[in-house]
C-alpha cells in the first residue's frame, strides 16, 4: 500500500546540511503494525511526517495506494491526508474552544460531509472511546489520557486505511498509556495499518514489525513473532 | 468514501463565529472599529445632504422656471453664480424696455418690472421704515402671492402712477393693529396711497420678507423715488417654454433696444440652485471622504488583528492541513473571519449612523439631514470589501505555512 523509493530529505543547519532522511526504502502493506525507534534526530518523525504528506521529500519516489504523491499539487495532497491518512500526536493538538464532539467532527466538517452522518459517526467513535458523557467538555475539562482518546477518534473518523502515531503516550501517565495502547491495537486489529514513532523500546517492542532509525537510515527492520 | 466538495459554507461560517467568540477582544476591536467608520461616513454625508437641502429650499422659496434680468454686464453669463452685487449699469433697464419685451418675447408668458426702495410710511399717526417694492398685477402671480383681504394690485399701464398699495401683514400690524387696513390711507414721504389689499402670510421673495414691505405701482415707485431704472425684471415663461432659448431672445431683445450694447445680465434662479447643488453635492462627497479614511484605518487594523490571530493559532492550522485541510480552506476560513466581523461592524454603523442622522433631524427640523443612498451601499461595500483585502495577506500567510513546522509551532 506504501512504497517508499529513495526517499530523501535534508535541512540546513546553519553551514551544516542534516540528512533527516538518506535514501530510504520501505514497503508497507494493510494492516500492519509497526514501530518505528531509534535515538533523538535520527529522521523518524521525518519518515512519519513524510508518510503522511505533511513533508515534500527532496529526491526519490512514494507511492500511496497505488498514486505517485511526489510531485503532486497541494490540494490533492491535502485531499489524500483527508480520507486516507489519520494522525495522532504527542500533545493531542486538539482546538481548545471546540468541545471533545466538536473535535472529532472536525475532519469530517473539513471534508463537507453532511450533518446526518457527522452525529453518527461521532456517536459511534464516541460510544467506543467510551466518551459519551464528555462529549460536551472542552479539552481543558479532560484528562490527558482523555485527550489523547479524543484524538485517536478525530484521527479514526474518516476512516483512514493509516494511522501514524507519533509517541501517543509520550505525554501519559503509565495507565493512560496502557489504555491508549489498547485502543491503538484494537483499531489495528480491525484491519487500519498503524505506524507507531516511539522512543520507548518496551512499547515499540510490542509491534509485529519494529524498524531501528539511525542517522536518517533503517538500521534494522525485523518481523517479531506474534506475542 | 471521497468528498470533493471540501467544507461547507455553513460549517465555514460557524467555525469562524466559535473563533470569534472566543476571542472577544479582538473581535470587539475590529466591530468597534467598523462601526466608527462605516457610522461617521453616514453621519458625515448625512450633513453635507441635509446642507445641500437646506439650501436648496431656500431657493426654491426665491422661485424656480424663471428668467431674471438686471441692468449690469457680467462677464461669465453662461454658468448661473451670483448677479452683479450693485447695479453699476451704463445704461437703466426702463418701462419702456418692459414694455417692447413685452411685445417681441412670444415665449414669455408674465414679464413683471420691479424697483425696490426703502421709506418712512405713516398711517394713524404710527410711522415705520419699510420696504418699498414697485411692480404690477403680474408679479403676485409669478411669486404665488396671496391678499388676506383686499385685492392685488390693479393690471393698469405701466406708466400710471396710481396711488393705491398692497401692505404686508406684520405693517398693517404694526401700524393698525386689529383695525381695518384696506381702505385706510398710506402716507410715504409726500404722497398718499390707498390701502388696496394684505398680503398673506410670511410672503417670501428673493430673500426679501415682504410681510414688512408694501407692493405699490412701479410707476409709483418712480415718483417716489424719482428714479427712472429699474431694479430686476422678472420673467415667466410659457408652460414648456424652453428657458435658454428665452433667455437668448430676452439678450438679443436687450442688445436691440439698446443700441447694440449688452449691458443686461439674465440669470436663471434655476441654474444658481443648480451651481449651490453641486457646490454642497462635492462638499458632500469631500467630507465622505474624510470619513472614508477612518474605513482605511478600520482597515489596518482588521490587518494587524488578523496578523496576531495567524500567530497566535499556528498550531491550529497546522492540525487543520494534517486534518486534510487544504491552502485554500485555510485561507477561506480566516477570510471569513473577517469579513463576518467587517460586516457585522458595518450593520452596527449604519445603526448608528443612522440613528445620529435622526437626532440631527430632532435637533434641527430646518435641516433634511438624510444620509444618501450611495453613502451607505459605498462604506457598507468598502467595509465588506476591506475585510477581504486587509485579511488577504495574513490569511495568505497562514494557508502557506509547512504542516510540520506549524504543528511545532514555528512559522514560516
Amino acid at each position: 500500500m506504501i512504497s517508499l523509493r529513495g526517499i530523501t530529505r535534508q535541512f540546513t543547519l546553519g553551514d551544516e546540511i542534516v540528512r533527516a532522511l538518506d535514501g530510504v526504502d520501505l514497503d508497507i502493506a494493510a494492516g500492519e503494525y509497526i514501530s518505528v525507534m531509534g535515538p533523538s534526530g535520527s529522521g523518524k518523525s521525518t519518515l512519519l511526517n513524510m508518510i503522511g504528506l505533511l513533508d515534500t521529500p527532496d529526491a526519490g519516489s512514494y507511492t500511496l495506494a497505488g498514486t505517485e504523491t511526489v510531485g503532486l499539487p497541494e490540494e490533492a495532497r491535502a485531499r489524500l491526508r483527508a480520507v486516507r491518512i489519520g494522525f495522532v500526536f504527542q500533545a493531542y493538538h486538539l482546538i481548545p474552544r471546540l468541545t471533545a464532539r466538536e473535535n472529532i467532527e472536525l475532519p469530517m466538517v473539513l471534508a463537507g460531509m453532511a450533518p446526518q452522518e457527522r452525529r453518527r459517526r461521532c456517536d459511534d467513535i464516541l460510544q467506543r472511546l467510551n466518551l459519551v458523557e464528555r462529549a460536551g467538555h472542552l479539552p481543558q475539562q479532560l484528562s490527558g489520557g482523555q485527550r489523547q482518546r479524543v484524538a485517536i477518534g478525530r484521527a479514526v473518523v474518516m476512516k483512514p486505511e493509516i494511522l501514524l502515531a507519533d509517541e501517543p503516550t509520550g505525554n501519559l501517565d503509565s495507565r493512560s498509556g496502557r489504555e491508549v495502547m489498547a485502543l491503538l491495537e484494537e483499531l489495528n486489529a480491525s484491519g487500519i495499518t498503524l505506524l507507531m514513532v516511539t522512543h520507548d523500546t518496551v512499547l515499540g517492542a510490542r509491534a509485529r514489525r519494529q524498524i531501528v532509525f539511525g542517522d536518517g537510515r533503517i538500521v534494522s527492520d525485523t518481523l517479531a513473532a506474534p506475542a | 468514501m471521497s468528498n470533493q466538495a471540501g467544507i461547507r459554507w455553513g460549517d465555514s461560517v460557524l467555525f469562524a463565529l466559535v473563533v470569534l467568540r472566543r476571542y472577544r477582544f479582538r473581535t470587539g476591536m475590529m466591530l468597534l472599529a467598523m462601526t466608527l467608520a462605516v457610522g461617521s461616513v453616514i453621519a458625515f454625508t448625512a450633513l453635507g445632504e441635509g446642507a445641500r437641502g437646506f439650501v436648496r429650499n431656500e431657493f426654491a422659496s426665491m422661485g424656480t422656471n424663471l428668467l431674471v434680468a438686471m441692468p449690469g454686464r457680467k462677464e461669465t453669463t453662461g454658468g448661473g453664480g451670483p448677479p452683479p452685487a450693485t447695479g453699476t449699469a451704463a445704461r437703466d433697464i426702463t418701462l419702456a424696455d418692459v414694455k417692447a419685451l413685452r411685445e417681441r418675447l412670444r415665449g414669455a408668458d408674465i414679464i413683471s418690472p420691479l424697483m425696490a426702495g426703502k421709506i418712512e410710511v405713516s398711517a394713524n399717526s404710527r410711522a415705520r421704515d419699510v420696504m418699498i417694492l414697485g411692480t404690477d398685477a403680474g408679479y403676485f402671480t409669478v411669486r404665488n402671492l396671496q391678499v388676506l383681504n383686499g385685492e392685488i394690485l390693479p393690471a393698469i399701464d405701466l406708466e400710471l402712477a396710481q396711488p393705491v398699495c398692497v401692505i404686508g401683514s406684520k405693517v398693517r400690524d404694526e401700524l393698525f393693529g386689529n383695525q381695518q387696513a384696506v381702505g385706510e390711507w398710506l402716507r410715504m414721504g409726500d404722497r398718499r396711497f390707498r390701502i388696496i389689499g394684505v398680503l398673506a402670510g410670511k410672503a417670501d421673495a428673493s430673500g426679501f420678507d415682504l410681510s414688512d414691505g408694501v407692493l405699490v405701482p412701479v410707476a409709483s415707485t418712480q415718483m417716489l423715488f424719482n428714479r427712472q431704472g429699474l431694479f430686476r425684471v422678472i420673467v415667466q415663461p410659457r408652460p414648456h417654454y424652453n428657458l435658454d432659448k428665452l433667455r437668448d431672445e430676452m439678450l438679443a431683445a436687450f442688445r436691440e433696444l439698446h443700441q447694440g450694447e449688452e449691458d443686461v445680465t439674465v440669470v436663471k434662479p434655476d441654474s444658481m440652485l443648480q451651481t449651490f447643488d453641486q457646490i454642497f453635492g462635492a462638499l458632500t462627497l469631500a467630507v465622505g471622504a474624510i470619513a472614508a479614511i477612518s474605513l482605511l484605518v478600520a482597515g489596518v487594523l482588521v490587518m494587524n488583528l488578523t496578523w496576531i490571530s495567524v500567530s497566535q493559532r499556528t498550531k491550529e492550522i497546522g492540525l487543520l492541513k494534517a486534518l486534510g485541510a487544504s491552502h485554500t480552506q485555510v485561507r477561506r476560513l480566516f477570510l471569513l473571519e473577517s469579513v463576518l466581523l467587517c460586516a457585522a461592524g458595518a450593520v452596527c454603523g449604519v445603526l448608528v449612523g443612522e440613528l445620529l442622522v435622526l437626532l440631527g433631524r430632532l435637533l434641527w427640523p430646518t435641516v433634511p439631514f438624510a444620509a444618501p443612498a450611495w453613502a451607505v451601499v459605498f462604506s457598507v461595500l468598502v467595509a465588506l470589501f476591506s475585510g477581504l483585502l486587509f485579511a488577504w495577506l495574513p490569511a495568505s500567510r497562514a494557508a502557506r505555512q509547512q504542516p510540520v513546522d506549524a504543528l511545532a509551532g514555528r512559522t514560516t
